[in-house]
């Protein structure tokens, strides 16, 4: 590491461009404890006196969503999602690049297609498939997710495998492992920070898709919670903005807490997963 | 080895191959099929040739999109990563709070789009309330509208690559460099650039697939309004299959269209910007 120069000059106006990146989360933080009207005509105020409502907005923004229970949705089908996503296509992925013949070949060519096909190409048919395999509830909607991620997920796995030390594995079949025993006991702790890597690429993927569970998920019974904040606009396109920052707030807080926490792996993953794409 | 992994594809292989073939290779083949047909669920499905292809040729607010979204696209991606390197060079001179600061422009990233769209809404309508325009006043407010908003969540991201792109080019050949009396700005050009072109490959292709098929910021920022002026590939095919009935044929006929872009430029950015890079 190079030392570290004080240049006073750089700091102050690299803290002032930060003030500006983090105002606008400040902003809807603070427009959540004001009232409706002073929200839209006067957004940079401080709320004081008569804009200020202490948790109203709270109260009809929970009356008016159920914003805890498609927390808990969006929660269950991230969580699920990449689990499996991270288990299933490490496993292919593994497989393809130690078995070589033309089944290996086809399934990587195609992820590879996969990954430049836009999602307004199958998002008609996937979704009436999708209805008609019972799978528009929140278990149902992994498997889409598992099988729309495949793609990125095995080219970026292969990638990681062919670094892993095929002797490694060879000793561990020799000593009488099977390929399964072989695959959890060697090749997954050799994977471990490249399972980092995925699993923080498709979290921020599944957390905040909005398209994808609005056309899978039964509407009427399970909401995510992008589908909620869009919800909250209503079907003329008037929105009520009190709700509307104090379930922006309830998002972003959450959010915000879980990038500080694991930042420094977050921000390792995103430079890592760059270097393979 | 081979033979013995070879007995275990139904658990290594089975799995994924099923949900891949429900969630991509059958839906992309009957998406083909259906953009030539005309339907209002799949099981009504008829074939009518090239009519859908025809329809869309017509439609101007498709080509509108398409026009928009190819300018939106340019724009984005000059913007945000000419801004995320200068931003990552000055990060990587290692003054005092650079960890901060990083961990700060990466910060929108994870929020999300819908999400981003509703935040900015509000900020820039407040600004434009003192002009008394609102965002969707003409497409144009829309439109740097939106870039503003790509440029808030995507050059902390481009940044974090292009930085850990910078910090792999070894030092020594600064040093030389220096020896030999380079100035600052040839040792940009010279080095710096060229040796951060496999971050410029990646961070383009980022960009520009990320402009190119943008779609909740779109919806939940200004909708497509002022009457669908400001709407984006995307969006304008979403409100094809679901805001006109009797179009969803022309609606998944617009979407082959855009598959085939996206895989055009992908192919295209990735051969161009792969060649400029040098070997290390």
């Amino acid at each position: 590491m190079r030392e570290k120069k004080h240049q006073p000059l750089l700091t102050l106006a690299f803290t002032l461009l930060s003030l500006v990146w983090v105002f606008p989360i400040f902003a809807v933080v603070m427009n959540s404890f004001k009232k409706k009207v002073y929200i839209n005509r006067y957004p940079f105020t401080w709320p004081t006196g008569k804009s200020f409502v202490g948790w109203d907005n709270y109260v009809e923004g929970l009356r008016k969503t159920h914003f805890f229970n498609a927390f808990g949705y969006s929660v269950f089908i991230t969580v699920v999602s990449v689990a499996v996503i991270l288990i299933c296509t490490s496993m292919t992925a593994w497989y393809i690049t130690r078995v070589k013949g033309a089944v290996s070949k086809i399934v990587y060519t195609l992820c590879l297609f996969a990954m430049v096909v836009p999602f307004q190409m199958v998002m008609y048919p996937l979704s009436k498939l999708a209805d008609f395999l019972k799978l528009s509830n929140p278990l149902g909607i992994v498997v889409v997710y598992l099988g729309f991620g495949a793609g990125l997920a095995i080219f970026m796995f292969c990638g990681f495998v062919r670094n892993v030390p095929m002797e490694v594995e060879e000793a561990a079949m020799i000593d009488g492992c099977n390929p399964l025993q072989t695959f959890f006991k060697v090749v997954i702790p050799i994977l471990k920070p490249s399972m980092v890597t995925v699993a923080i690429l498709d979290i921020m993927w599944i957390w905040n898709d909005y398209l994808l569970p609005v056309l899978v998920l039964d509407q009427k019974k399970y909401q995510t919670v992008p589908i909620v904040i869009q919800y909250l606009k209503g079907g003329y396109g008037s929105i009520d903005w009190g709700a509307m920052m104090a379930m922006l707030t309830l998002t972003i807080i959450p959010v915000v807490a879980f990038y500080l926490a694991g930042q420094k792996y977050i921000i390792r993953g995103v430079a890592a997963g760059a270097v393979k794409g | 080895m081979q033979k013995s992994i070879r007995r275990y594809w139904p658990v290594f292989l089975l799995p994924t191959v099923l949900a891949f073939l429900i969630g991509f290779v059958i839906p992309f083949i009957s998406g083909i099929a259906l953009s030539f047909s005309e339907f209002t669920t799949i099981t009504d499905a008829s074939f009518v040739g090239l009519k859908n292809y025809l329809r869309l040729a017509g439609d101007s607010s498709f080509i509108h999109s398409l026009w928009f979204t190819a300018l939106f696209t340019v724009v984005n991606v000059i913007l945000i990563n000419v801004f995320a390197y200068a931003v990552a060079l000055l990060l990587t001179k290692g003054f005092r709070g650079t960890n901060i600061f990083r961990t700060v422009f990466f910060m929108p990233n994870l929020i999300g789009g819908i999400v981003l769209g509703y935040i900015w809404q509000l900020i820039l309508n407040g600004i434009l309330a003192n002009f008394s325009r609102t965002l969707t006043y003409t497409a144009w407010y829309g439109f740097w509208g939106l870039t503003v908003l790509m440029c808030w969540q995507q050059i902390g991201y481009m940044m974090i690559i292009y930085i850990a792109g910078l910090q792999a080019i070894p030092t020594d050949l600064y040093e030389a460099a220096y020896m030999d009396g380079a100035s600052a700005s040839q040792v940009l050009f010279r080095i710096t650039l060229p040796m951060s072109m496999p971050a410029i490959t990646i961070c383009t292709f980022l960009t520009l697939t990320n402009s190119f098929k943008l779609f909740d910021q779109n919806l939940a920022l200004t909708a497509g309004q002022p009457s669908d002026m400001s709407e984006l590939l995307a969006l304008n095919i979403y409100n094809t299959f679901y805001g006109r009935t009797g179009w969803e044929g022309v609606g998944q006929a617009k979407a082959v269209i855009f598959f085939i872009l996206v895989g055009a430029l992908s192919v295209l950015q990735n051969v161009l910007t792969r060649r400029k890079e040098v070997q290390q």
